[in-house]
């Protein structure tokens, strides 16, 4: 008699498709996807104990370190949670400067989840055309401050170095070229029907699963939630500029997929903004050489690449930060994973996985 | 009867031998054999070529430079490939079916050489010239779908196992609307001999009275030879490599000779059924054209390969049974059809 029986799959933390060192325990019947549990902790390095052996301005290197592809938006976090605990004012220079390099990041990032994703769905061509592209960007890091990706540039108190002509002139040509590379990207696999019957109608989450998640970023808009914290909070020079969220109906992965898209055009626009707009001025403010905030907390959360970035700083009025914890977007959409593969085939696992765009250095923190 | 280059060589080759040995069965047998090992040469040297060659295109088509540090313009990439492989530490990994698992690879290219013997490359140069080489030919690249089974099932790995029961899958949704579609073209030509086939294309080719059938073999031809964007077989993105995944250094070498050699199968196939082989204009002979033809369509599928990503197996198989076949069956009335009212007129 013809029998069958349910098996795990161990994917990970040596498989293709794993953004890092993630294990998915994915419990299969047939190819039919029954289960999947992400099993994480393979890069957990202690960041936030780390950092209470640290002065704060030591401290800023690990955040490069968290989501290490988008390693400007984790600066930003943590610097604004340390500048309102120790009640430091940023001169406006600096807040175009931070918000111009955030969004090159937020393009870099997505360049990434571009790039993985189409690999991940079996078109390593993708992958290199988006690479190409942040290279681009990579190159504008390394103009602006000498780093390419951990970049460490912006510091507390403003930035590390002012933004040269030669930066402010590359950075306008690549905003100019970027309705080109959208239009290559659409052409290559957007318009692709094998890459749409793949994207869509896959992995659903609905509205209220992506609430009850509590997941963020673009993630959690490709649901329909119009939750974007630069829009909300207005918190650095956000406030002074002109965009629009995106957002998706369905929150299949396709939804997920164009959201990404769209916001490079939105990010491409508020660096524009910033740019035309650009003050003269200090690009650091007066900071004290030894930095010891007064006692108490602070909470400060930003729009990551990847969603909702907080930074919790309890201060105990030394020199280094009593306690941190940092909320991580990664780590908290990474749980509906289980949900989105339900149901769907072991090939979906990969593209579901891809689509949430988890950064194991976040997860794991 | 027969012109060409390659034909009167093959003449003056086999008279120097009759005048040599005189029992014409010897002669028979050597020849044989001649012709044998040239074809095994020119697969080895096809996967030389093709290793080179499809790191060179793909790197053309990622706006990348590819290898060009091994030789001249990393002209001698495939051979250091090659050593590297074959100093490779051969690991037969612990629980697995030793047997089957030894016997995959080299099963595997057997059928993949074996089909070379129906390859008409010029005017009555082919090895085996057999009434039924269409048949043969269709009946001996789906035996491709044991060894790759084997190599699934043997390798005690739930990937292996996965990328092996995928075979049998897609072979058994693609194999059936591509016969269906090659069924035109028999009925045409009215005979399963490869040559009948090349020679009923001197003046009009296939592909302009089979276009259905043509674009149903291209797409069934990247199913059969596991090319990308239906490479569901390896998948490398879901399971690592499917049955490859277990073997190394010259083992996995022999699934990658297999996959070169099926890729230039699949090109002088499309070349022979559908773009006339080897007639051409006059000014080359007939094996340029070949040649010619069989790489231009090898380039195509590369091509498509490395810009399409990979198609999910559900809606893979669907394609194939819901919409390859039924449209593979109304080429073949259509073919019915065509016949009758050319004969009537």
């Amino acid at each position: 008699m013809a029998q069958t029986e349910k098996y795990v799959l161990n994917m990970g933390p040596q498989h293709p498709s794993t953004h890092g060192v993630l294990q998915v325990q994915v419990e299969l019947d047939g190819e039919n996807i029954v289960g999947a549990k992400p099993v994480m902790g393979y890069l957990h390095r202690g960041i936030e104990k780390l950092m209470e052996s640290r002065t704060y301005v030591q401290c800023v290197p690990f955040t490069d370190r968290l989501d290490y592809v988008s390693a400007m938006n984790n600066n930003l976090g943590f610097c604004m949670a340390v500048e309102k605990l120790a009640g430091i004012e940023v001169p406006e220079r600096a807040e175009f400067i931070r918000v111009i390099c955030a969004e090159l990041n937020r393009i870099a990032s997505h360049h990434v989840f571009i790039g993985s994703l189409t690999n991940d769905l079996g078109s390593a061509t993708g992958m290199i055309y988006a690479f190409r592209d942040r290279e681009k960007i990579l190159d504008l890091f390394n103009i602006i401050c000498g780093a390419r990706m951990t970049a460490h540039y912006i510091r507390i108190g403003g930035v590390a170095a002012d933004a040269q002509d030669e930066f402010l002139r590359d950075t306008q040509k690549f905003i100019d070229y970027v309705p080109e590379m959208l239009d290559e990207y659409n052409k290559l696999f957007s318009g692709n029907e094998i890459f749409q019957a793949r994207m869509k109608k896959t992995s659903i989450i609905t509205k209220e699963m992506a609430l009850k998640f509590g997941m963020s970023g673009p993630n959690i808009r490709a649901s329909g939630v119009d939750y974007d914290i630069r829009k909300i909070d207005k918190y650095g020079a956000y406030g002074k500029f002109d965009f629009d969220v995106p957002l998706g109906k369905r929150g299949d992965n396709w939804d997920r997929y164009m959201i990404r898209m769209k916001e490079i055009a939105e990010s491409a626009k508020i660096i524009q903004q910033a740019l035309d707009n650009m003050p003269e001025g200090p690009y650091m403010a007066k900071v004290p050489k030894v930095l010891r905030p007064p006692k108490g907390d602070a909470y400060h959360r930003v729009e990551n690449t990847r969603g909702e970035l907080g930074f919790y700083i309890v201060s105990d009025g030394s020199t280094k930060p009593y306690r941190v914890h940092i909320r991580r977007p990664s780590f908290v959409n990474l749980q509906a994973l289980d949900t989105m593969c339900k149901g769907m085939l072991l090939a979906d696992a990969v593209t579901a996985f891809a689509t949430i765009d988890p950064l194991m250095g976040e997860v794991d923190c | 009867m027969h012109s060409g280059i390659l034909y009167s060589l093959g003449q003056s080759l086999r008279e120097i031998l009759t005048s040599l040995i005189g029992v014409p069965i010897l002669v028979d047998l050597l020849m044989t054999i001649i012709c044998a090992t040239i074809l095994l040469l020119i697969m080895a040297t096809s996967a030389l070529v093709f290793t080179l060659g499809e790191r060179k295109i793909c790197a053309f088509i990622q706006v990348r430079i590819g290898p060009n540090r091994v030789g001249p313009g990393g002209l001698l990439q495939s051979v250091a490939d090659m050593l590297k492989l074959m100093d490779k530490e051969d690991i037969v990994p612990r629980g697995i079916d030793k047997w089957l698992w030894v016997l995959s690879p080299i099963l595997l290219l057997v059928p993949s050489a074996l089909i070379y013997a129906f390859f008409p490359f010029d005017d009555g140069v082919i090895l085996a010239d057999v009434n039924v080489g269409l048949f043969l030919l269709i009946a001996i690249t789906s035996q491709t779908i044991l060894p790759f089974l084997m190599g699934g099932y043997s390798s005690n790995s739930k990937y292996s196992l996965i990328g092996g029961m995928r075979t049998v899958a897609q072979m058994l949704g693609y194999e059936v609307p591509m016969v269906f579609a090659l069924m035109g073209i028999v009925m045409i030509t009215g005979s399963l001999k490869m040559s009948a086939i090349v020679e009923a294309q001197s003046d009009v080719w296939f592909i302009v009275l089979q276009p259905l059938a043509f674009l149903i073999y291209i797409v069934t031809a990247l199913v059969e030879s596991n090319r990308p964007p239906f490479n569901i077989v390896e998948g490398e993105s879901e399971i690592i490599a499917g049955p490859f995944t277990e073997y190394t250094g010259m083992r996995w070498a022999l699934f990658f000779l297999a996959e070169f050699s099926n890729l230039m199968c699949i090109g002088i196939l499309t070349t022979t059924l559908f773009l006339g082989g080897w007639h051409g204009p006059d000014f080359l002979p007939g094996f340029c054209w070949f040649w010619i033809k069989t790489l231009l369509c090898v380039l195509f599928y590369q091509w498509v390969g490395w810009t399409f990503p990979r198609a999910r197996v559900d809606s893979m198989l669907s394609f194939g049974w819901k919409v390859l076949l039924p449209i593979a069956l109304i080429n073949v009335l259509l073919t019915g059809v065509g016949i009758y009212v050319y004969n009537v007129m």
